[in-house]
């Protein structure tokens, strides 16, 4: 038994259903309690999708546990079949029907469903989110593009003059970090070197399609966490090399380029030279140079982790103290990358260990996921998300990969506007004691709107010290600045202790609101009644 | 001039409706897949309402992966929630779980010493192999006897729906409570949880009512736990409290059946409610009531205006479904299309029920994808529905809003009737707003 405050990862069944989603024609029929359709809000409000996931849970109760929860999944998949016509389908259960132990691959198999029914196995209790999806993507490649297999010790024969390598671009997921424009970029880049992509799997494919995977001549593996147990099938079994590079950074991103040529025979020379690269440039520019030596904290999945490190360390030039991951499959791989720079990686899912180390190697810049965005915002550290678990922020309405030359460059600003830009900070430094500009004065240029709150008529509590934007309370004594001559209006201390109690973001306005209206009434105090009444007239 | 208590001047509508109407109203009962939460998410807002209690799921990564999910973002460097995850080693055996969860108990009160209540919360994994949470709770209590209370719940998903985590909790938390006498003053509990700023409204109300004896279950700390006993009556504040109020019928407390309190008319219906039990002159009542009245009915003059006429469809998720249909209908002239609800708890709810029109299909439970087939095939104006459903709504051209919301604002009361319709009315606003 783990204690746990926050995860990194979900449940295996939630890797299944990224993959579940990100593919067209293909339906998840998944036996679960009441509940675990929570994971549908993750895909319709995290990433904004505008289709349910398409997943049918069996919902079973206690009462159904007496009885047979197994006819009940078989009716679900049953309808779920005539509901939605999949090409094809898998099953699986969650963490509790993993205890009941009904066999949903047995039960969907004895349906005899006129499409492929693809059984899960993923056990709950010992794995998690990202394994889950590589498994599931893993089967369903076995399953589809394995009715097509050729021969075992089958080898590639080189392809005819003149036609175009082909490949297959896998990994990308729903609910991915960036996966929608890291394909579009890659996509982008391996067609400038004459490269034909074959199929995209699973964002966006169909089971027909991942039934051709093998016709391509080489699989891109843009995220090994998900597509890595895949590509070493499809190696075995079709011959296919896969690329190995992540293509994060420009170092990366050139090095990538050589791969695929290596693999393909192509001339890497024309795309080398990236007239949209300008990371290379703004980071050798002089403003740049506050960048070096900045300590950098890094912590995400281990692909992510990893290449974060090398663009941080050999092109922004700053130091990494911290290198981590969540992804204890990858732990060697993370452990080797740590060395180049000198350190102890840091592997571990428990979210608190990871903030201890922030806190103690006291970095400038965190890149982590939004579990570190949140430690760096309570330590007053600036930060940078790089990986999943993702949030609502990190789908971003414009294009933004962190893949390519255009990734790079997308990296360049999102690390660097985090931190205060150089001459900022020498500006700051030189006038940190000015009468005008200490740390508790208000703007200038706010005048007069900025005086400080006056002091309430009767001293409120301290929870009920009112916060305002507008009124900052600093010592602004230094600035003269004299109380409003007309006729305070006064606000009684229960009054006071009740706006206290409205969330802080809108009090300000409601304190406003409630002075207006005092004063337009001519009223000489403001008791409950009166916030209330103003309330309701400002309502409208 | 003698004044006449309330209950005998004017009919109480809840005497008058109890046997009525609404028993012989045909209810479609469905089943199938349902878009609901488990019980585990009340944890999101009771350990706001209880400051010094910490709960701890004894569950699975789904559990811990649920709580975080809903909570939306990670506000709190340590939370007051946990989940204690069963790995595959305590399922090969059970006298090894509890050792597990003795140790993780023992752990999580080490470093967190402030916590004086922690209610061990029971999952679908948890019942299913059957890992006795009373015993542990009674074993820890003894083990930290006198600085921490440990009780135990279930939140699972396969006996309890949302808001019944709620229920589940406060239930047991009942009989923790101090008994009080048949003989002690008469007493007024108000049962389920709301903001705060609604409870000081509210007991500002009861006392100007001349109602002095007033408590709130939950309490605000562990320390404050409210008596209960025959000298208690009781008005729920929520209505999804089935447990915790048969819980407290068996201590000898009395329902007082009402309104639930949104809008005007059922927050008058609920506070007079209470009035007619403590025989409140009725020229006081109305007294007493009229500013807020009047208030609340300014506020929500703008909004009947847009949510007049408008066809709306509740898809089941809070319980809180049927009376929200009966202010959005009765106060705001709406058109209801149908009402769905995860539980009609009929005794509870019967007075809101009672007040919907006989052309509004009330449903119970869900079968989600027959429930959108009814949505769609109804078109309507606004679709109150969960997170999961709200969005692919949205992008085939419905208005909708997000059924959370309703729950997790402050709505209850005079003062909060205008933010209650602005809720709805919203969604409307804003579609009507946009250009792209």
């Amino acid at each position: 038994m783990q204690l746990t405050l926050w995860t990194y990862e979900g449940p295996p069944h939630i890797g299944a259903m990224r993959i579940a989603t990100a593919m067209d024609g293909l339906h998840y029929v998944l036996h679960a309690p009441q509940g675990d359709t929570y994971a549908d809000l993750l895909f319709t409000m995290i990433e904004r999708r505008d289709k349910r996931p398409p997943v049918t849970y069996t919902t079973f109760q206690a009462r159904d546990l007496g009885s047979d929860t197994a006819e009940l999944f078989k009716t679900t998949a049953l309808d779920a079949y005539e509901r939605f016509k999949p090409e094809a389908m898998i099953v699986g259960a969650s963490c509790t029907a993993e205890l009941i132990q009904d066999d949903p691959g047995g039960l969907a198999k004895a349906l005899a469903l006129p499409i492929p029914v693809i059984p899960l196995e993923l056990p709950a209790y010992q794995k998690k989110e990202n394994w889950g999806a590589a498994e599931t993507f893993y089967q369903i490649v076995r399953a589809l593009a394995g009715a097509h297999a050729p021969a075992p010790g089958f080898k590639r024969t080189a392809r005819l003059d003149g036609a175009s390598p082909t490949c297959n671009i896998l990994g990308a997921t729903a609910l991915g970090f960036r996966h929608r424009d890291d394909v579009q970029e890659i996509s982008k880049l391996l067609t400038s070197m004459g490269i034909t992509v074959n199929v995209v799997a699973p964002y966006g494919c169909r089971p027909s399609d991942i039934a051709r995977l093998g016709e391509a001549d080489f699989n891109v593996v843009l995220y090994p966490e998900i597509a890595g147990q895949a590509a070493q099938w499809l190696k075995r079994t079709f011959d296919q090399p896969f690329t190995k590079v992540i293509p994060i950074g420009v170092g990366a991103t050139r090095d990538f380029i050589a791969e695929v040529a290596g693999i393909t025979g192509v001339d890497p020379a024309p795309v080398f030279a990236q007239p949209d690269a300008r990371s290379p440039w703004y980071t050798r520019s002089v403003d740049s140079t506050y960048l070096t030596g900045k300590r950098v904290f890094i912590f995400g999945d281990a692909s992510h982790a990893i290449a974060a490190a090398r663009v941080a360390s050999k092109e922004l030039g700053f130091t990494v103290v911290g290198l981590g991951t969540y992804s204890r499959e990858f732990a060697r791989d993370v452990r080797e990358a740590a060395k180049l720079y000198g350190i102890e990686a840091l592997i571990t899912d428990d979210y608190l260990d990871v903030e201890q180390a922030v806190q103690a190697l006291n970095p400038e810049l965190v890149l982590g996921t939004q579990m570190e965005r949140h430690i760096a915002k309570r330590l007053g550290v600036p930060c940078a998300v790089i990986s999943a678990p993702v949030h609502v922020q990190d789908f971003p309405a414009r294009y933004s990969p962190q893949m390519g030359f255009e990734g790079a460059n997308v990296l360049f600003d999102t690390w660097v506007h985090p931190l205060m830009m150089g001459l900022e900070e020498h500006l700051l430094a030189m006038f940190r004691n000015d009468f005008e500009f200490h740390d508790a004065a208000a703007p200038s240029h706010l005048g007069k709107s900025a005086a400080p709150a006056k002091p309430p008529a009767h001293q409120a509590p301290p929870d009920a010290q009112p916060v305002f934007a507008d009124t900052p309370q600093a010592g602004a004594s230094i600035t003269p600045v004299e109380a409003d001559a007309s006729g305070p209006v006064i606000w009684l201390a229960e009054a006071e202790k009740e706006l206290g109690k409205i969330p802080f973001f809108v009090r300000g306005k409601a304190r406003r609101n409630t002075e207006r209206y005092a004063a337009d009434l001519k009223l000489k105090s403001i008791s409950i009644e009166t916030l209330y009444d103003a309330k309701a007239h400002f309502s409208r | 001039m003698t004044s006449t208590a309330i209950h005998t001047l004017i009919p109480s509508p809840i005497a008058a409706r109890s046997q009525g109407a609404c028993s012989e109203r045909p209810i479609l009962k469905e089943r199938g897949q349902r878009e609901v939460f488990c019980g585990l998410t009340g944890i999101i807002w009771l350990h706001r309402k209880i400051q010094d209690a910490f709960f701890l799921v004894v569950g699975s990564r789904t559990c811990a992966h649920l709580i975080q999910s809903a909570a939306g973002v990670m506000i709190f460097a340590e939370p007051r929630f946990a989940t204690a995850i069963i790995d595959e080693r305590d399922l090969a055996g059970l006298a090894d779980a509890n050792e597990e969860l003795d140790r993780v108990v023992a752990r999580l009160l080490e470093r967190r010493p402030d916590i004086k209540m922690l209610f061990l919360v029971g999952s679908c994994p948890s019942e299913v192999i059957k890992l006795d949470l009373s015993r542990a709770a009674q074993r820890l209590s003894s083990a930290h006897a006198g600085k921490v209370r440990i009780l135990n719940y279930s939140g699972s998903g396969i006996e309890t729906t949302f808001t019944q985590g709620e229920d589940a909790c406060l239930a047991s938390l009942v009989p923790e409570l101090p008994l009080s006498a048949k003989t002690d003053a008469p007493a007024l509990l108000v049962v389920g949880a709301l903001a705060d700023v609604v409870e000081d409204q509210f007991a500002r109300l009861f006392t100007e009512l001349g109602i002095d004896n007033v408590h709130f279950l939950p309490p605000r700390s562990s320390r404050h736990l409210p008596p209960a006993g025959p000298n208690t009556k009781f008005l729920l504040a929520q209505p999804f409290l089935t447990d915790t109020a048969r819980a407290l019928e068996q201590r000898g407390a009395t329902h007082l059946p009402a309104m639930f309190p949104l809008g005007v008319e059922g927050t008058t219906a609920w506070l007079k409610a209470a009035a007619a039990a403590w025989n409140i002159d009725a020229d006081k009542f109305n007294a007493t009531v009229a500013p807020g009245q009047r208030r609340a009915r300014t506020a929500l003059e703008p909004h009947r205006f847009r949510l007049s006429g408008k066809r709306v469809f509740f898809f089941p998720d809070s319980q809180l479904e049927i009376p929200l249909a009966r202010f959005l209908y009765s106060e705001l002239s709406a058109d209801l299309i149908e009402a769905g609800t995860p539980y009609l708890h009929k005794g509870h709810v019967g007075a809101d029920l009672d007040a919907l029109p006989a052309t509004t299909l009330i449903s119970e439970g869900q079968d989600v994808d027959k429930q959108l087939d009814r949505c769609r095939a109804a078109k309507p104006d606004l679709v109150i529905c969960g997170l999961g459903l709200a969005n692919p709504l949205e992008a085939e051209g419905f208005t909708t809003k997000w059924s959370i919301e309703l729950l997790f604002s402050p709505v209850q009361g005079f003062d909060q009737a205008g933010d209650l319709a602005e809720l709805f009315s919203r969604p409307l606003v804003r579609r009507a707003r946009l250009e792209v």
